[in-house]
């Protein structure tokens, strides 16, 4: 558990030089517009960074699987390279390249410094414009040789796409096994890829939706460990837990505001009803947002703090409600047919993401944030509990089937859906920021 | 199997398998007796024990879908439990709500809430001391019956009486 999400990384980026070729108008260069409806795949070529034994490989494996997964690219498969790649930090023979359509080009090199840190450089070529578009350099300590491969998948994310990469992050979700009535629950951490799994739990007590902090050092999740079900924070480094507030009765759907200074959660009331309380957690003092005989639940925060969307069936059944983070203005803004739930705010802004049940089935969507241009991303006999990259391009829910639930990814488009490969089963992933 | 499972937690099945259990017991040793239920002979269970409350009175009620409202047939469930509770005073009581898997999570935990607190409120009415009654919800994280389709969801809608020391 130690130096778990500690500064892992010193990561010294430092740009490298443009090697010479014709320089070429920087409006000539590949680029991806992933705002267009239907964004065609981009054919690139990753090829194995030059050194350090099977890590050359490696790296380059992990970020083709990024930049795969991601939908936006196709890499091209290795057997159809024709240059080998011998010198990372020349020029590559263009002409090999285009006739294979590889539009981008990524050579690199890894290699161990004397002080036992790994160096891995990158160069990202447009083929057609016959140019280079960035290259940048990484030290990494021994243990985070995969962030250094989604740090490279990241920056070739934003150098095509325009827009910043998702892949340097982690998830936080519960591992489930056993049988359906006797369901062993763990918190548990892994990176965005399903790769370097840690339990953060023993799985005796049943936990349930645990969510980053923006500081991406704490969570907060629900354990029925004191016998009333209750809202944590766990330190991840240091394993240290402490309860949140003292309430008489279930406290559950904890979020952090977007400063990481309060959580935001549902109270259960003498009457059975649940509204919604803010806790600051220097001051400990709480405010009241929500006060209806109603179930007022899963509140998120808009990313400038300035608004909540939460889920309430004040109205009958559950709909979507967005209001001030004072609890001013309470206002309904899903109208469709169904019943909707875990409201998640964008962290652009932009959209809400939600499950909604209509038909006997189950729906991840994403609607602006005053309800309208709603569409389905996903369908479903039971799929729910969105969570955004923190890009807000892809959102990650889990779905019941064959016998439990699994992790599986969407984009906004809806078109590019992904498994996330777990050991056992898992629910309720939580994406964190992109890590430093 | 999980189907078997959730009818053997139905009140009356188990009053059923416990006397069919205890005839076998008369004519040779089964390995599947009353007592390998965990139910020690439930038939006969003894007035004012934990047995005879899940047995012969019945430990929980049913919901309708993303209800918490409670039946009458929930009715007649309770206030036969209220009367029991009252007589035999020594228990102090949990009322577990649970929800089926067709809600989300945090709902559902909200919606089992409020369904123990309907069954609690009702037992109050009745008249058992508000002081002995606490509730805690399950949320859909504890079914009792786990296949896929209204069967099993009918039996997980539930708010169960538990006593102290019982179980569920």
């Amino acid at each position: 558990m130690r130096s778990f999400l500690k500064p892992l990384l010193t990561i010294a980026a430092m740009a490298l030089g443009m090697t010479a070729v014709v320089p070429m108008p920087a409006w000539a260069l590949v680029e991806l517009n992933v705002n267009k409806g239907n964004v065609e795949p981009l054919p690139i070529a990753v090829t194995d960074f030059q050194g350090g034994d099977a890590l050359g490989a490696q790296i380059s494996q992990i970020v083709t699987a990024d930049l795969k997964r991601s939908g936006l690219f196709a890499p091209i498969d290795k057997s159809a390279f024709i240059e080998k790649i011998s010198n990372p930090d020349a020029a590559p023979r263009f002409d090999d390249w285009k006739v294979i359509n590889a539009q981008a080009l990524v050579t690199g090199s890894v290699s161990k410094e004397a002080d036992g840190r790994i160096r891995a450089q990158y160069r990202l070529w447009d083929t057609f414009a016959g140019q280079q578009m960035s290259g940048e350099q990484f030290f990494a300590n021994d243990a985070n040789q995969r962030r250094v491969a989604h740090i490279i998948a990241d920056a070739i994310y934003e150098r095509l796409t325009g827009e910043k990469g998702y892949f340097d992050t982690r998830v936080v979700f519960i591992d489930e096994s056993g049988a359906k009535n006797a369901r062993k629950k763990r918190l548990a951490i892994m990176d965005q890829d399903g790769a370097n799994v840690r339990y953060l739990s023993d799985g005796r007590s049943i936990v349930l939706t645990p969510r980053f902090s923006p500081n991406r050092q704490e969570i907060t999740y629900m354990s029925y460990e004191s016998g009333q079900p209750r809202v944590y924070l766990l330190q991840i480094e240091t394993g240290q837990r402490e309860l949140v507030g003292n309430f008489p009765g279930m406290t559950f759907a904890p979020r952090f505001s977007p400063d990481g200074q309060k959580v935001i959660m549902s109270l259960l009331r003498d009457d059975g009803n649940s509204n919604i309380f803010a806790m600051d957690l220097r001051s400990r003092s709480t405010t009241r947002l929500t006060n209806s005989t109603a179930i007022d639940t899963s509140p998120s925060y808009s990313p400038d703090g300035s608004k909540v969307v939460f889920t309430s069936d004040r109205g009958g059944r559950a709909q979507i409600y967005v209001m001030g983070a004072d609890g001013s203005g309470q206002t309904r803004i899903s109208f469709g047919d169904g019943v909707y739930s875990t409201p998640v705010w964008s962290p652009r802004g932009d959209l809400i993401a939600f499950t909604k049940q209509t038909g006997g089935e189950f729906q991840i969507g994403v609607m602006k944030t005053d309800g309208s241009g709603e569409r389905i991303l996903s369908s479903g006999f039971q799929q729910e509990g969105p969570t955004w990259a923190p890009n807000g391009r892809v959102l990650m829910f889990f779905r019941d089937s064959n016998g439990g639930p699994k992790l599986v990814s969407v984009d906004l488009t809806g078109r590019n859906e992904q498994p996330i490969p777990t050991a056992n089963f898992a629910s309720d992933p939580a994406w964190s920021p992109l890590l430093e | 199997m999980g189907r078997i499972a959730a009818l053997t937690r139905n009140p009356v099945m188990i009053a059923l398998v416990a006397m069919l259990a205890i005839a076998g017991c008369a004519s040779k040793k089964t390995p599947n007796s009353a007592a390998d239920l965990g139910l020690n002979g439930a038939g006969a269970a003894t007035p004012g024990s934990a047995q005879d409350f899940t047995v012969n009175i019945g430990d929980r009620i049913f919901f309708d879908t993303d209800s918490s409202s409670i039946r009458a047939d929930a009715q007649t469930t309770l206030a036969r439990q209220a009367q029991w509770l009252n007589q035999y005073k020594q228990y102090a009581i949990v009322v577990e709500g649970h929800a089926d898997e067709r809600g989300t999570r945090e709902y559902n935990l909200a919606l089992g809430a409020r369904r123990a607190a309907a069954a609690r409120d009702f037992l109050v009415s009745k008249g058992v001391a508000s002081s002995r009654l606490k509730t805690i919800s399950y949320g859909k994280e504890r079914p009792v019956a786990v296949c896929d389709d209204i069967s099993c969801w009918s039996q997980n809608r539930r708010a169960v009486t538990t006593l102290s020391g019982a179980g569920s």
